[in-house]
């Protein structure tokens, strides 16, 4: 799923100081899972803003929604008949859905009111750590199911580099070495003659550094 | 010859090469680089010219290196991945090897998490040993990465580092064999103190006929204090200082235990000079470039060998 962290209600304070009434959206997706930007997030955050704008004599109207998804288009439209009664709409959807927001509703400015974090997993209850970045070019058959570009600091497919003590990355004593752990599952795995092999070198093209990414389904259209 | 340069040619012909390091100055004043040249001129083949270690902002390695050149020692350019993507690599290693620089040795870089600047961007484009292979491909092959042909191919010696006590212990020799097959002519080792564990490590990389396709040098740090030598086993990642050693030097009082780090150092190198598969020395006096030609000398490695081209 999409992880996120809520901004510091100081900021999204600072953001809201020319508005006094507002949409705040949430989103049915990753973030209700990850538990913040739900239904339930939503209800907390507005109350904790009406309550800090009372105090400072500055009384803010604000409408509670949550969308199915907001990086849908269908599930946006019913928002269209009221949006542009409100001075802006505060999302706590992830990145995607914020600027889809913004897409659909060019007059109205989009507000973020969490900071996108990564595609990762639940670790245990309010823990998540990050397993993927989207490289466009899987290699998890050649390295233990475990994501060099992901889990090594320095995403390379040579290592583990000097940094790696006792199983546990330089950058990080709490951080687990990404090679160690390819290492010990292809031991494990007996696929060590995986690890000797010398790997090209990535194509960064089917990431990010190849610029915005389109995924085009012919089948599907 | 592969690059022609002097690190090369002392090797080829069979005697025990020494390499020692300067690491550039936090500025733009080029004496600082030239002070430490006159104290490793006359007492090495080659000296490094780190690249922005530890990820703290320094002089460039490649005008360090050209000081060092104009100061009458050969370079030896260190070049990490850290920073600079595939286009840069190649261009820096054309521009390099137009100035005359001819050894260089492929980094990884520590994490820009430990420098000036923790919240750069990193690169890491290529790893360190496909910068070994890219440098191959174009000084052997004469083309770039692409395919295109180059208008003169680079010519370096070509070098890496390895770290014999890293973590995980069993993939350090694979990985040696990793850096060789990719194209790797001479090894420098991260400093070596545990000389138990160094010798089980080159036991292996000798079973596997390593030391026979690449050069082996072992890297020594002179100690300058019991301190430094605690110091250095708490915060260096991969160094290993065994007590006794540390005893040796803590036994001293204060004003004579740099003395006695140095009278390790040389009892060091003459221990690895006496093992089958080592081919010679990286001596790396960390701040303490002066002492270069007490140690060196010391270790009966001077006067350096002049081998014609």
């Amino acid at each position: 799923m999409i992880t996120g962290t809520p901004k510091p209600i100081d900021e999204i304070l600072e953001m809201l100081e020319p508005y006094d009434n507002i949409i705040l959206a949430g989103c049915f997706g990753c973030v209700t899972v990850c538990r913040v930007g739900g239904d339930k997030e939503v209800q907390i955050l507005a109350s904790t803003i009406r309550l800090a704008r009372e105090a400072r004599g500055k009384k803010i109207d604000i409408k509670e929604v949550c969308l199915e998804r907001q990086c849908d288009p269908e599930y946006l439209e019913p928002m269209r008949p009221y949006v542009e009664d409100y001075q802006a709409v505060l999302s706590i959807a992830c990145g995607a859905g914020i600027q889809f927001l913004a897409e659909k509703f060019t007059r109205t400015p989009l507000l973020p009111g969490i900071n996108t974090g990564f595609l990762g997993v639940t670790e245990r209850q309010g823990e998540w750590t990050e397993r993927c970045q989207g490289c466009g070019d899987c290699v998890l058959h050649l390295t233990g199911g475990i994501c060099p570009v992901t889990r090594c600091a320095k995403s390379i497919f040579h290592g583990p580099c000097g940094g790696s003590v006792q199983g546990k990355c330089e950058v990080d004593k709490e951080v687990q070495c990404g090679w160690q752990l390819i290492i010990d599952r292809l031991v494990a795995l007996d696929q060590m003659d995986n690890y000797v092999k010398l790997k090209p070198y990535k194509g960064w093209d089917s990431s990010r550094d190849g610029g915005p990414r389109r995924i085009l389904r012919e089948d599907m259209i | 010859m592969k690059s022609g340069s002097n690190l090369e040619r002392v090797l080829e012909a069979g005697h025990f090469a020494v390499t020692a390091e300067c690491g550039p100055p936090r500025g733009a004043d080029p004496d600082k680089v030239l002070q430490k040249a006159q104290f490793v001129k006359g007492n090495v083949d080659a000296c490094n010219v780190t690249d922005n270690q530890t990820s703290v902002v320094r002089m460039s390695s490649l005008a360090g290196c050209m000081l060092v050149q104009q100061s009458g020692t050969e370079p030896l350019l260190q070049m990490v991945v850290r920073d600079r993507n595939r286009i840069a690599l190649q261009s820096d290693l054309l521009g390099a090897s137009a100035l005359g620089v001819r050894n260089l040795l492929c980094l990884s870089g520590d994490h820009q998490k430990f420098g000036d600047d923790p919240q750069a961007k990193n690169v890491f484009d290529i790893d360190s040993i496909q910068l070994i292979h890219l440098t191959k491909t174009m000084r052997d092959e004469g083309i770039f990465p692409s395919g295109d042909k180059l208008e003169g191919a680079p010519k370096f010696y070509i070098g890496c580092a390895v770290n014999p006590f890293a973590d995980p212990f069993e993939i350090r020799v694979p990985r040696l064999k990793l850096k060789v097959d990719a194209g790797a002519d001479f090894v420098q080792t991260q400093c070596i103190y545990n000389m138990d564990k160094f010798k089980r490590y080159m036991e292996e990389t000798k079973r596997q006929g390593l030391h026979e396709k690449v050069k082996i040098l072992a890297g020594v740090t002179p100690l300058k204090s019991a301190g430094m030598a605690k110091f250095m086993n708490r915060m260096v990642a991969g160094i290993e200082i065994p007590e006794d050693i540390i005893k040796r030097i803590a036994d001293e009082p204060k004003e004579k235990q740099a003395a006695k780090g140095i009278e390790i150092c040389i009892e060091q190198i003459q221990e690895v000079k006496e093992m089958e598969g080592i081919a010679g020395v990286h001596v790396m006096a960390i701040e303490w470039e002066e002492k270069l030609n007490e140690i060196i000398g010391g270790a009966g490695l001077l006067p350096r060998p002049v081998v014609e081209h």
